[in-house]
Parts: structure tokens; C-alpha cells; sequence
């Protein structure tokens, strides 16, 4: 997902502690930053919290790419606010990642220097229009999957900050889908892009929520801990019966002919993605990797001055307030 | 780090609110701008009419593990609460 293959820490702790622990979040209680925790929940908790900050930092990244070329005022006035609820959701994360005790600047440089991942979709290019309704349908679609039940995280902080976020991540969802939704229905050339741009996006998208389960070697010891609330297949299966009836009332169809209702198991059968294409994007290899890491850095090194100045500004302000009481 | 802004806790008084609630925190160089960065992280959708920011490190926080002896003892004081009291019909609304 946005966070994926998290690697569960090893905890070394006191066993007593441990079970303790184990049974206040089996409780359904939340932990709290000043509780006792185990260093490998911490530690856990910070790459996961700070990857998910990461990728809506990144994430503005595609969708901003098309602000200034809104096919209308409207839609521009409509994007715009969506790129700025990224960024809202970014900062509540950090600071649901600080209050585990790493520094806002920390986390940041980890993103920079590429020690720390942000999710493989935002290393996918958006090429027009329709892909920016596609992003919203599908990409927010998924993410939605993930962050509603992890509203109910064990980690108080984090739990806050996805209630927050999931208030505010229908718009985002709503919005893709209504942009889509007019190309689907407008001219056979729009319909083309609306498709095209699924037809790109499809198999992303799925690779959001992380590699399949029989792969997947993290999920046990966070699932106990109720950082991951779901496995990785549990939750593409729900996005995929999801997301294709909202296909098919446009008229587009999924890129993938095995896809099938499967009346037994109540499910779509669908074909995974090419994992091997995820793991390549995850060491780097994608189409935007190399660019979306030079914007990060790009952006924090022209705003040191800022920075810098703010500070110092606020610094001497203070100083003449204190020598003038 | 070495030229971190400080980090500020910020509580919103929403349209009916009573009281101002803590939302979340951010970072910001002063008060001033902890003011207008909270302006655009929490009120995006009129959550609030009134602002406060206080910088994280005047905030003191009960210790989780005092939670026993702070707040046990009120558990026994069920008199401190109206219900406790019958008072007979005839009497009336009290």
C-alpha cells in the first residue's frame, strides 16, 4: 500500500513486559508515544509511518505535474485542493511519526537519501488528463482500502491521523472518478484516453498493497501488533470486486481477460500483477524514480534559505522582545 | 536537527465547540506562523473559528503510569454525581 513491505522489527525486551504489552493492544487499547513500547514496534511504526508521510509528499508529485494544464477553472480549483490535502495528510503523518522520537529532519533526509521508500505508484508517470482522473479513481481507491481499517491501528498518534485522513479521502476518491467518468462519456477520442489511461494504471495500482501473501514474510508479527490490519491479498481482492462494476457503469473495460466473477468464492479471479516489474520499481528502476527523488531533494535544498531565514528572523525577534521586557 | 523549526501543538474551537480541542501539531519558525501553517493544515474544511498554538516543549503531560493513583480514587465518589440522589416525584424538577 502506501507503506509497503514494511520489515517487522526483531524485539529483544523483556518477556514480561512483552506480554503485557501484547495484551493491552489485544485489549483493543491504545498505545500512547510516553507508554512503554518494544524497540521493534517503535521501530517498526516509524519506517511505516514515515513511508505512508512520504508517499503524500510524493504523491503531489504526478497530480501536480497537471494543475496548471486543468482542462477548467473548476477542475483546477478542484485539483488544487486535492494536491494541498496531500500535503495535510504528509504533515499529519511526520507528526504521527516524531511523537516515536525520530526528528521531522530525520525522516526527511531518509526520503532524500533514498535510506527510506515512499510507495512504487508515484514512480509512474501521469501522461494527460485522463490519468489524473485515473489516479483519483484508482489509486485513492486503494489507498482508501488500506487507511480505513487502520483507523484502528494500536498506536494512538497513528490512529488519529488516518481518522483525519480518512474524513477527507472520499473527496479525493469522488473527484477522480467524476473527471474520469466525463471523459468516459464524452467524445470516442476522450473514451480512448479514459481507457488508455486504466489500462496503464490497472496493474500499479494493484501492486499498491504490497506483494502477495505467499511472498509476503513481514505480516505476522504486525498483524499481532495491529499495524496491518489486513494481508495484502485480502485487501487487492476487496479493491479489485470494488473497483469493477465502477468499470463497467463507464463502459471501460479491466486489462486483464482472466478477470472473472467467480460464484463460489464470491470474488473476482484476476491475474496478478508482474511482480517482477514491482520489485524493479522498488529498487529504484522505475520510470519515475530518478525524477520524483530530484524534485524532493530539488525543493528541499532551494527552501534551506527559507528555512533558515524564518528561524533566524524568529530568533532575533524573540531576542529583542526579551531585552525589551 | 541542528535548524529544526520548533514543533507546536495546535487546539481548534470549531463553530459550536465549547472549549478548543488539541488536533494535531505541526512545525513552524513563531507563534505567528504556527498561526497561518495551522490555518491551512486544520481548518481546510471550517473546522474551526479560533486558533491556539503552544510550542510542544511548554506542554507538561501526566505520566501514563500515574494513571492508577490519579484517577481511581474518583471511582468510589459516585455521590459526586446528581444520580446518586432520589428525590421523590412530588417534588418536582431539581
Amino acid at each position: 500500500m502506501y507503506a509497503q513491505m514494511i520489515k517487522s522489527e526483531a524485539t529483544q525486551d523483556d518477556p514480561e513486559k512483552l506480554a503485557a504489552f501484547q495484551a493491552r493492544i489485544d485489549a483493543g487499547e491504545k498505545i500512547e508515544p510516553k507508554d512503554w513500547m518494544p524497540e521493534g514496534y517503535r521501530k517498526t511504526l516509524i519506517r511505516q509511518i514515515g513511508q505512508h508521510a512520504h508517499s503524500e509528499i510524493v504523491g503531489q508529485l504526478p497530480e501536480g505535474n497537471w494543475i496548471t494544464r486543468a482542462p477548467t477553472l473548476e477542475r483546477k480549483a478542484i485539483l488544487l485542493a486535492k494536491v494541498q490535502d496531500e500535503a495535510g495528510h504528509g504533515l499529519y503523518l511526520y507528526c504521527a511519526a516524531e511523537t516515536l522520537g525520530v526528528s521531522r529532519d530525520e525522516i526527511t533526509e531518509m526520503l532524500l537519501d533514498g535510506r527510506m521508500k515512499y510507495s512504487s505508484i508515484f514512480n509512474y508517470p501521469t501522461l494527460n488528463w485522463a490519468d489524473i482522473g485515473a489516479v483519483g479513481w484508482l489509486v485513492d481507491g486503494a489507498a482508501i482500502m488500506n487507511q480505513v481499517p487502520l483507523q484502528r491501528t494500536s498506536f494512538g498518534p497513528y490512529s488519529r491521523a488516518m481518522i483525519r485522513i480518512c474524513k477527507e479521502e472520499s473527496f479525493h476518491q469522488r473527484q477522480g472518478y467524476d473527471a474520469i467518468r466525463k471523459m468516459a462519456e464524452g467524445t470516442p477520442e476522450q473514451k480512448k484516453m479514459a481507457q488508455d489511461a486504466l489500462n496503464r494504471l490497472w496493474y500499479p495500482s494493484l501492486m499498491m498493497f504490497g506483494p502477495s501473501d505467499k511472498d509476503s514474510v513481514h505480516s505476522a508479527q504486525s498483524m499481532a501488533w495491529k499495524i496491518k490490519m489486513n494481508t495484502n491479498d485480502e485487501l487487492r481482492q476487496k479493491f479489485v470486486d470494488q473497483t469493477v462494476p465502477q468499470a463497467e457503469y463507464l463502459g471501460l473495460t479491466i486489462p486483464d481477460p482472466d478477470l472473472k466473477w467467480n460464484e463460489e468464492r464470491g470474488h473476482y479471479d484476476y491475474t496478478d500483477p508482474d511482480w517482477s516489474e514491482f520489485f524493479e520499481v522498488i529498487k529504484g528502476n522505475g520510470p519515475c524514480n530518478v525524477d520524483r527523488l530530484a524534485a524532493r531533494n530539488k525543493a528541499w535544498d532551494d527552501g534551506a534559505w527559507v528555512r533558515d531565514g524564518l528561524l533566524a528572523h524568529a530568533k532575533k525577534k524573540a531576542t529583542r522582545q526579551h531585552a525589551a521586557e | 536537527m541542528k535548524n529544526e523549526w520548533p514543533l507546536w501543538e495546535i487546539f481548534i474551537r470549531g463553530q459550536h465547540g465549547m472549549s478548543h480541542r488539541h488536533v494535531g501539531s505541526l512545525h513552524a519558525p513563531d507563534a505567528e506562523m504556527a498561526i497561518k501553517n495551522a490555518r491551512d493544515v486544520y481548518t481546510r474544511r471550517n473546522e474551526g473559528v479560533s486558533i491556539w498554538v503552544v510550542e510542544a516543549n511548554h506542554i507538561s503531560a501526566s505520566s501514563p503510569s500515574d494513571k492508577g493513583p490519579l484517577y481511581e480514587p474518583s471511582e468510589s465518589k459516585v455521590y459526586r454525581h446528581p444520580t446518586f440522589f432520589d428525590i421523590p416525584e412530588e417534588v418536582g424538577a431539581m
